[in-house]
């Protein structure tokens, strides 16, 4: 297969992106969407075309959250429930032009090419998108059941992979959908239970300083999670969010 | 001498002897102490939560954008632990008797026991951070089963245990780093260790040097001690179930500075992972071991069903059930499919090289789930499995519940790793390593579900033990600066590798190379190996290296944003530790676990270890490139357990 790549290169946060136009040719449709990458940057390195393109990957199975492309308007390209690593030529036709982007949003300023700097979410995690066990002196495992439909639904939550696409499918870039999905399974779980009310609290707080944009309850972002992490972890997170209003002053 | 520091007592007391007899810092002291985590998979992150929730200072280090993204996060199947919840006869004696027996009899007896003590630990914690394990209708954890063991003590989270174990333990990271006890270095690379002479003459690791990843500069950090926490080297054979970024520069740099290398050639080869389908293929994606215990393995009776398979002419769904050889569960009637990875992996090799591969290449075997969906419903199958079977069609194009999946061994886990006391503690003092960096518990074969026991074992409840007991005699060393000649020439010397690289002006590409690297090594050193095999491997690996460091294209600038230039880094150090992990897999003229030597098997093919002659851990001094390796012999003394033949038949 062949294909037309319109690819945006930015050489740092500061300098001015563009796009430019590469070909690659002879792609095995059985090929994924990096390792097409890849294929390119070997011959933009073999003929002396430019420097490769930078893009982040690490596991290629779906599970690290480190690979983020916006293709052809979608983040992580035209399938459902899938990371860009898990993309592959099958789903494009030949000769199809492809256009790649970063990430955009504010609060994920741009490394280089279509690496973005995505520490906001570690920051909005370090807030309290935890619970606050030290190691060791915690009761038995099982000294606590847990109704097997909650456990599912932390567990849903939970399996959010921390990669941004919700942010980046927002025309607003909120971050809603990635906090929702912690507070709703910290909020599922008996263990999550004590810290809740301050949890939400700081979360959101954090979320609001760090550049995010509001909720207008478009669900892009449900629409693209690669995990199909549902928007009614965005109502649990609202429902937190209430709570903790009426539950009174915390001193934190 | 390698003084293995084994606590006295007998087996069961040693750990409870050790930490009721360990020196200890106080609470104002352990602030004015500062520790460097190098890497924030499960051992590093939990390590460095605990050293900082203890009121240590904790510099903590990772390759990703983010702690979270360490390779720990792509472990599928599960954690065992010693619980006993299903009452099905499990205990902490036997857990370590697993451990060990799958290891070959080639892992130290007092670390695997203290392992199998903190297993239960581990789960205890897990589930107060908010762990999301699976549940029966109870409320209460469920079990699954795992190779080489016949009771159910495996803990999972559907098929992404990795990640939620990994999120656990990001979050105790992150808590730290809020409360200022931690401070977290993301995008960096370490590239040097430094060491330094005390006043008592004796030279300790006082920190390191990074590439920040964005900028390409060099930075210092010094500390009281360094805990190396970056993994396996797997990828040294450039296909392997590994994460692309995932290296073994860190602990090969550990290396030349001194730090014994222990086991290179124990590799572990995992069974059930996707067919490789082009050259142009950058990784190997594994299919979980939990698949196991309802998938069949099997292939065709006849030669020439399989060769109608490979040329698409006939589907595996037209081959009736007597024509399938059941290969496990024929050779090995007692463990069946469950049998440990490196049997498994044999077994698979065995049958395709006789010609009953399938697939396109003929490198394949069927992982079917018919009789399964027939048993317990497509819904029930579905539940267990679902994901891995939605990860299996989106790579191969295939429906698993309508056509067996097709699996082939690949590169998965690396058993071999920096040698280390019972405190976990290299041969350099004041360096630790833990998790897959180490070599300590897993013998010649890692049993399915332990890897991420180990590196939670560690740096919970091991190194904030152990620790401790090394710094308490380092309390008023006080503050180490950066500004000193060992700094500088630490980071001179990484400034000239990366010089010298970026000079080389080459034709060819470094993943040119590392394919050719890891060609060589899975034909020669991969499965199976014999003299002569090996004998042409290190040649060839020679050979490669001095072409790679003459025809080596690496465009950029050095302090650039610029993966190209990671990339040679970690290749230069990658043939190295190739042509060590060969020269081990020579020396070791017997068949253990991962390693199987040809000329060393039983009549039906199982590996014959040589206990006379080969019981020890062998660990490997640096002598300077090109240089042969000193061998330093670790004896193995069994004192508890009784050595035997591994058997899995009955």
């Amino acid at each position: 297969m062949n294909f037309t790549l319109h690819i945006w290169r930015q050489e740092n946060a500061q300098a001015k992106g563009r796009f430019e136009t590469y070909k690659v040719s002879d792609i095995s449709p059985e090929c994924s969407f990096l390792e097409m990458l890849d294929i390119l940057n070997e011959q933009l390195i073999n003929d002396n075309i430019a420097h490769p393109v930078c893009f982040d990957n690490d596991c290629r199975e779906g599970i690290c959250g480190m690979c983020g492309l916006y293709i052809n308007g979608r983040p992580h390209g035209n399938d459902d429930g899938i990371t860009t690593c898990q993309l592959h030529m099958r789903k494009f036709n030949d000769g199809d032009e492809i256009w790649i982007e970063p990430w955009r949003a504010k609060a994920f300023p741009i490394i280089r090419d279509l690496v973005v700097d995505r520490s906001a979410f570690d920051k909005i995690i370090q807030a309290g998108g935890y619970v606050s066990v030290t190691t060791g002196g915690v009761p038995d495992a099982n000294s606590i059941a847990v109704p097997k439909r909650f456990a599912d639904m932390a567990m849903d939550a939970a399996e959010c992979i921390g990669c941004g696409a919700c942010v980046a499918a927002c025309k607003n870039a909120s971050a809603m959908l990635f906090v929702g999905a912690k507070v709703a399974h910290l909020a599922m779980l008996p263990q999550g239970q004590v810290e809740a009310h301050e949890r939400v609290k700081k979360m959101v707080c954090r979320m609001d300083e760090l550049g995010f944009g509001s909720c207008t309850n478009t669900y892009a972002c449900e629409a693209e999670c690669p995990k199909q992490i549902k928007r009614q972890n965005i109502a649990r997170l609202n429902r937190e969010w209430i709570k903790q209003l009426f539950a009174g002053n915390h001193k934190n | 001498m390698l003084d293995s520091k084994i606590p006295a007592g007998p087996l069961s007391e040693k750990w409870t002897n050790y930490k009721t007899s360990q020196k200890l810092v106080n609470p104002a002291n352990k602030r004015k102490l500062d520790i460097i985590v190098v890497g924030t998979g499960l051992a590093g992150a939990s390590a460095a939560a605990s050293l900082g929730a203890l009121g240590f200072n904790v510099d903590i280090f990772c390759i990703q954008d983010s702690p979270r993204r360490a390779h720990s996060i792509a472990a599928q199947g599960g954690i065992n632990a010693a619980k006993n919840y299903q009452n099905d006869g499990d205990s902490v004696e036997r857990l370590f008797r697993d451990t060990i027996k799958g290891g070959d009899y080639r892992a130290r007896e007092a670390n695997v026991y203290r392992l199998a003590e903190v297993s239960g630990n581990i789960i205890d914690q897990c589930v107060a951070q908010g762990v999301p394990f699976a549940r029966d209708y109870s409320g209460l954890l469920d079990n699954r089963s795992f190779g080489g063991a016949q009771v159910s003590r495996t803990f999972y989270a559907r098929g992404q245990t990795g990640q939620q174990l990994l999120l656990g333990a990001y979050g105790a990271l992150s808590r730290e780093i809020e409360r200022g006890t931690v401070r977290l270095h993301n995008r960096c690379e370490m590239e040097e260790l430094v060491l330094m002479k005390d006043k008592d003459g004796k030279e300790r690791a006082r920190g390191i040097i990074v590439r920040n990843l964005v900028s390409g500069k060099l930075e210092r950090y010094a500390a009281h001690a360094v805990v190396l926490a970056t993994g396996g080297y797997g990828n040294v054979y450039f296909l392997s179930t590994n994460a692309m970024n995932s290296n073994g520069s860190a602990a090969w740099i550990c290396h030349r500075k001194g730090a014994y290398f222990a086991n290179p050639c124990y590799v572990q080869i995992h069974p059930t992972c996707i067919p490789v389908h082009g050259d142009y293929q950058s990784k190997l994606t594994l299919m979980s071991e939990s698949l196991r215990n309802d998938g069949r393995i099997w292939v065709p009776k006849k030669k020439e069903d399989a060769e109608a398979l490979r040329a698409g002419t006939l589907k595996a769904n037209d081959i009736a059930e007597e024509d399938r050889d059941y290969y496990l569960e024929r050779r090995y009637p007692a463990f069946g499919n469950l049998v440990p990875r490196d049997v498994a992996s044999r077994a698979a090799k065995e049958r395709c090289d006789a010609g009953y591969g399938v697939g396109s290449t003929g490198l394949a075997v069927f992982l079917d789930f018919k009789e399964a969906i027939q048993r317990l419903g497509k819904d029930v199958v579905e539940q267990k499995y679902g994901n891995l079977f939605q990860m299996y069609q989106k790579i191969t194009d295939e429906n698993p519940y309508e056509t067996p999946m097709m699996i082939y061994p690949a590169v998965h886990y690396t058993m071999g790793g920096l040698w280390v006391d019972y405190e976990l503690q290299t041969t350099i003092p004041g360096l630790f390593a833990a998790g897959e960096a180490n070599f300590s518990d897993h013998g010649a074969n890692r049993l399915g579900a332990s890897a991420l026991m180990q590196g939670l074992a560690d740096g919970y409840f091991v190194l904030p033990y152990t620790l401790q007991n090394y710094l308490s005699d380092q309390i008023t060393v006080g503050h180490i600066p950066t500004d000193t000649p060992e700094f500088d020439e630490a980071e001179q010397s990484v400034r000239q590798r990366e010089e010298q690289l970026m000079n080389i002006h080459g034709t060819k590409t470094v993943d040119h190379f590392h394919k050719a690297l890891g060609h060589i090594m899975w034909e020669y050193v991969g499965m199976s190996r014999n003299e002569e095999s090996l004998t042409k491997a290190l040649t060839m690996i020679d050979e490669l290296e001095s072409e790679f460091w003459k025809d080596v294209k690496v465009p950029g600038d050095i302090e650039t944003f610029n993966p190209e230039m990671e990339k040679a880094l970690r290749l230069a150090d990658y043939f190295e530790l190739a042509h060590l992990i060969a020269s081990d897999a020579l020396h070791r003229k017997e068949s253990c676990g991962g390693h199987f030597r040809t000329e060393s098997q039983t009549e039906d093919g199982e590996t014959k270890r040589d206990d006379e002659h080969f019981m020890y851990v062998a660990a490997w001094q640096y002598q300077g490139h090109n240089q042969p390796e000193t061998l330093h012999k670790e004896e193995l003394n069994y004192e508890h357990i009784k050595i035997a033949t591994r058997n899995y038949k009955n």
